[in-house]
Parts: C-alpha cells; sequence; structure tokens
C-alpha cells in the first residue's frame, strides 16, 4: 500500500494509506491522526491543519497558494516546509512521505 | 486626515498620548456644537414584535433589543430561510447588508480582497477623532505585519508558561464563592476572572484590574457603535485615562529591564523583546490600538461563554448529567459552548467591489455585516443547531472566531480559559443552578449576559 508517515510532535508516528485525491488534511482526520484540528473543515482559512513535511518531499505536494502563504504567516511555529494540509491533494507519488504535527496549532 | 492620526505621525514623540486623545475629544466637542455632528440618538427600549408580522424588507436586526430581549432566532432564523442575503435600507446606522447563512459568512469572512475590514469591524461608526489603529480593523498587508508583532503574547507556546497562573487564579475566585446562597455569576466569576487573566496577560497593576474591565466595556458599548448605553465624552475620557496608564507600564518596564531585570512573559516585554514592535511607544495610535484590541477582544467574549456555558448546561440538564460522568468532555464541551452563545453577535465589512452573492448584488461601498450568531444556527451547516450538545462531532467547525486572516488571535487562550474553568467547577461543585432569568446586554454586538444569579451545592 502506498503510504504517508505523520510524526506527532512528540515523536509518536502513524503511517496511513494514501487514497488517492483526498486531501492530506482529510486523510489525517479519517485515519484518527491526532494534532490537526481543521476548524474551518479545508477551507484555506483557519489554519489549524498545518504540517511541516519533510525534505524533498516539500516539492512533490506542489506550490502554496497566496491565500494559503497568508494563512501560514499567522502561525506561529511556522518552518520553511510548512504547509496547511487541506491544501494538498494526495497522490500516489506521495508514496512514503512524511508530514510532521507542529506542537501546537494556532 | 483626522487630528488623531496627523498628531500621531508629525508629533507623537513630543505629544503624550493621553493629551492627544484630550485634543481628539475636544475638536470632537466642538464640531458638535457646531452641529457637524449629530448627537446620537439614544435608543429607547420598546418590545420586539413577532417577526411573523412584518415585510421582510422592514426587517431590521441591527436593533440592539432583539438580543436583550432574546428575540433573535426567530429573526435570523427568518432571515436564513427566506432571504439570507438581506438588504435593510433605513436602519440607524445606516443601510446594510445581513449575510446569515454559515456558507455565505465563511465565504466573506475568507475574501478579503472583496471585503475590506476598514475603517472598522461593527455596525456603527466610531467618532473619527478617536481613531486608534487596530489591527482588526485594517487590511493585508498593513494587518498582517502588525499582527505577527503582537501574536506571540497568546501564542499557545507562551500559554503554556501562563497555564499555572491562570488555573491558580481561577481556583482564588472560585474559592470564595458561597454555598447555597444566591448570588450574581457575572460579576462574581465571569468579570473577575476575566479581569484577572487580563491583568496577567499585560502584567497590569493587578489592584487596578477593573479598570481593564471599564475601558473595555467603554470602548465595545457606544450607541452609535453597537446600539449600547454609553456616551461619547466618557468614550474619550475613558480612553485618556487608558493611554495614561499604558504608558506608564511601558515606561516602568523599560525602566526594569535596563535595569537588568529579565524580561516576562506578558505583552508589553514582549512588544519590548521584539525589533519590530520595541519603539510601539513612539506611535502612540498604533500602540494604543493594539492593547486596546487585546483588552476588548478578551473581556466580554470570554465573559460571556463564562456565563452562557452555566446557562447552555442549564437548559439542557442532560448534559449536565453527561458532563460530571465524564469531564474528559470539557474541551469538546468548550468549543460547544463558544457556538452556542456566539459571544460577538457579527463582524463587519464594507464591499470593495460589486459582488453577486446568494442572488443578491451587493455593491461597491456596500455595509456588509457577518452574522456569526445566525450562521452558526444554520441548519444547512449544523446538525440540531438550536440544541447544546457538549459531545457534539464538528464542534470546533463554528464560526464564533471568525475565519480568514481576521481569525481571532485569542481563540487559544479562550479555549484554556474555559477549559480550566470547567475542570476547577467539577472539581468543586455538584451543582450550578441559575435560579432567575438572566438579563441580557443591550448591543447588536455583544451577545451576553449582565445579569444571571445562581445558587452553587457542594459536591
Ligand atoms: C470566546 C472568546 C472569543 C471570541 C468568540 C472571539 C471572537 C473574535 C472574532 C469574531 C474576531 C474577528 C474574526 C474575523 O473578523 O474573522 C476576533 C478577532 C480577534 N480577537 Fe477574539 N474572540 C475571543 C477571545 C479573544 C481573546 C481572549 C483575545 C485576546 C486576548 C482576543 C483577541 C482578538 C484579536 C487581537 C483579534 C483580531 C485578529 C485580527 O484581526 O487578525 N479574542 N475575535
Ligand atoms: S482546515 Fe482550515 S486551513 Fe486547513
Amino acid at each position: 500500500m502506498a503510504s504517508i508517515t505523520f510524526i506527532e510532535h512528540d515523536g509518536t508516528e502513524h503511517a496511513v494509506e494514501i487514497e488517492p485525491g483526498k486531501s492530506l488534511m482529510q486523510t489525517a482526520i479519517d485515519n484518527g491522526v491526532p494534532g490537526i484540528d481543521a476548524d474551518c473543515g479545508g477551507e484555506c482559512a483557519c489554519g489549524t491543519c498545518h504540517v511541516i513535511v519533510e525534505g524533498k518531499w516539500i516539492s512533490t505536494t506542489g506550490s502554496a497558494s497566496e491565500d494559503e502563504l497568508q494563512m501560514l504567516d499567522l502561525t506561529p511555529e511556522r518552518d520553511d516546509n510548512s504547509r496547511l494540509a487541506c491544501q494538498i491533494n494526495t497522490s500516489e507519488a506521495m508514496d512514503g512521505m512524511v508530514a510532521r504535527l507542529p506542537e501546537f496549532q494556532m | 486626515m483626522n487630528i488623531a492620526n496627523l498628531v500621531a505621525e508629525k508629533g507623537s514623540a513630543i505629544v503624550p498620548m493621553p493629551l492627544q486623545i484630550k485634543a481628539g475629544h475636544l475638536l470632537y466637542k466642538a464640531k458638535r456644537k457646531a452641529g457637524i455632528y449629530k448627537e446620537f440618538p439614544e435608543f429607547v427600549e420598546t418590545t420586539v414584535p413577532d417577526v411573523s408580522t412584518l415585510a421582510i424588507d422592514d426587517i431590521d436586526v441591527s436593533n440592539p433589543f432583539l438580543f436583550k430581549q432574546n428575540r433573535w432566532e426567530s429573526y435570523f432564523k427568518r432571515l436564513r430561510d427566506e432571504r439570507p442575503v438581506h438588504f435593510q435600507k433605513n436602519s440607524l446606522f445606516g443601510p446594510f447588508w445581513s449575510i446569515t447563512r454559515y456558507e455565505d459568512i465563511m465565504f466573506v469572512d475568507k475574501h478579503h480582497e472583496l471585503f475590506s475590514s476598514e475603517p472598522f469591524i461593527v455596525i456603527g461608526a466610531a467618532p473619527k477623532e478617536l481613531s486608534v489603529e487596530m489591527f482588526i480593523a485594517m487590511d493585508p498587508p498593513k494587518h498582517d505585519v502588525q499582527r505577527q508583532a503582537v501574536q506571540g503574547v497568546v501564542a499557545p507556546k507562551n500559554l503554556k508558561e501562563m497555564e499555572g497562573l491562570i488555573r491558580s487564579r481561577t481556583q482564588e475566585v472560585l474559592d470564595s464563592l458561597p454555598l447555597d446562597k444566591p448570588f450574581d455569576w457575572v460579576e462574581k466569576v465571569s468579570v473577575e476572572l476575566t479581569a484577572r487573566m487580563l491583568a496577567t496577560l499585560l502584567d497590569f497593576p493587578y489592584e487596578k484590574r477593573q479598570k481593564l474591565v471599564y475601558w473595555s466595556d467603554l470602548a465595545g458599548g457606544g450607541a452609535a457603535t453597537t446600539g449600547g448605553s454609553n456616551d461619547t465624552d466618557e468614550l474619550f475620557r475613558g480612553m485618556a485615562d487608558m493611554a495614561k496608564h499604558f504608558s506608564q507600564l511601558w515606561r516602568e518596564k523599560e525602566a526594569k529591564t535596563a535595569a537588568g531585570e529579565p524580561g516576562g512573559f506578558d505583552l508589553i516585554s514582549l512588544l519590548q523583546s521584539n525589533d519590530a514592535t520595541k519603539d510601539l511607544i513612539d506611535k502612540p495610535m498604533e500602540f494604543l490600538g493594539n492593547l486596546a484590541l487585546l483588552i476588548v477582544g478578551g473581556n466580554d467574549t470570554t465573559r460571556n461563554s463564562m456565563s452562557g456555558g452555566v446557562l447552555a448546561l442549564n437548559q439542557f440538564p442532560d448534559e449536565f448529567t453527561k458532563l460530571k460522568n465524564d469531564p474528559s468532555l470539557i474541551p469538546n464541551m468548550v468549543s460547544e459552548i463558544i457556538r452556542w452563545q456566539t459571544p460577538l453577535a457579527h463582524m463587519r465589512r464594507i464591499a470593495k467591489e460589486d459582488v453577486e452573492l446568494n442572488g443578491q448584488t451587493i455593491k461597491k461601498g456596500d455595509k456588509v455585516v457577518m452574522w456569526y450568531a445566525s450562521g452558526n444556527r444554520d441548519e444547512r451547516a449544523i446538525d440540531q443547531p438550536d440544541q447544546f450538545i457538549i459531545d457534539r462531532k464538528g464542534a470546533r467547525n463554528h464560526l464564533s472566531f471568525g475565519f480568514g486572516v481576521h481569525r481571532c488571535m485569542g481563540n487559544r487562550l479562550a479555549e484554556l480559559q474555559l477549559r480550566i474553568l470547567w475542570e476547577e467547577l467539577l472539581a468543586r461543585f455538584g451543582n450550578i443552578e441559575v435560579i432567575a432569568e438572566p438579563e441580557h446586554v443591550q448591543s447588536n454586538f455583544v451577545k451576553g449576559y449582565s445579569k444571571m444569579m445562581v445558587k452553587l451545592a457542594a459536591k
């Protein structure tokens, strides 16, 4: 199975199956990965689905839109590889990708 | 350009801030005397009619007695069902659009490029001479820069440092409450706790903390802005007093740091330790605006959630039982309380271009009011929205904190305070009984309680 691994702030890992086309946020929620609130339900309007994509995988996730960058700017734990998980569409190409969860969501 | 800004830009470093506000006040009074400004009429309370007797165009949800008399639910339900994007041409606050459905509110809140937060975010207008600069009423990019400068103070990392202090101050208040004796929950608990929290956040002299509440109530309760009952002269005097205290606080902190004391986790220490804001005091209106925004933002919102939760659990007693049996539901209940209460009923925008929304054309320059209180009861987005369900699925998906770049900066602090309050309440008391109908605030913006008599039972 093609899978993505979420790593919680305390190091707990969750490998979950990729369902191509589903957002990374929804993938986490549907698999019970803790640490993502998704208060706006995927509208790119709350910033509570923040993840930090590891290393080279950031290019596989595509680039963030203006709106997304603006929401990320409001995130105190912003990192160079920060993305909003609701704005990433998963695909088979992400097999093996690692996404870290921040200590807190904004 | 108004005098306050002019003075702020030209001579801020030399003219002390309280004097600038006094100058603004004089100008305001002169203009009023000269008839340039009309005194905003005082609201006289009359019985709010049954909404089914009104023509749809005559419905005016800016009436500040809608919440006071607790008639708002039927009004907004009718708008949601019949005219979800509704135009009222004749209100005392001028013509305005009402946005009442969840999905449409999300749309407006997200699209700051179509809907501006400037010059102000409540339905009415604030006196121009008192235009303190708050980033809640600024559009990007200016908004983003200012928010980033202060958001650290309420960021979860900082809150972790403050949690212990918030908890012990909550315990003190709760331990002083009488058992089996009626008292006003609003005064003894909700107001007191929020005042303590604000004083903690600002490291404001603890014994003067009621001043924070007073200033904040003044700033949010004008007749012309939100249909409240405060008068404008009192507002100016209050703001001048606030400016005086905050500048003093700034200077004292500065002196302490210069003397080698370690910086704290309070707002002013953080501002002073950040390069972008260490000279904020030289921009008085911005300085004042940022501080005022934090105290206003964190005052009656959390206060009314503290009262609202008690009322909700009394109206839905099965939920109270559920809670006592399973206190791990507290975090989810906190979100449900904030949805059910919706402490800020609306935010206002101005359309920057013509926008088509749900069959209506909003014209460039029109006032657009997003009614969060209505969106949070929208049957289309929320299952059984009038029910208070502490283990509701998706309880976090409410509109009370807004969405988009202006999303509430204090959301985690509010949630933390409410979580601590309920943890400590359940540890102490077996019951909190509301023993009389609560009194509601007169406002179309602040949705809350001025009085709520309760009686506590031992555990
Ligand atoms: C239950 C409690 C609270 C509620 C319901 C609430 C609600 C709101 C709402 C509706 C907005 C505007 C959102 C928008 O325009 O989209 C807002 C913004 C804001 N709130 Fe809160 N608030 C609460 C608590 C607090 C607290 C405790 C603080 C700070 C100590 C705070 C500080 C702010 C600030 C600074 C903004 C402006 C954010 C910006 O413009 O970027 N709020 N809040
Ligand atoms: S779920 Fe709100 S921004 Fe992603």
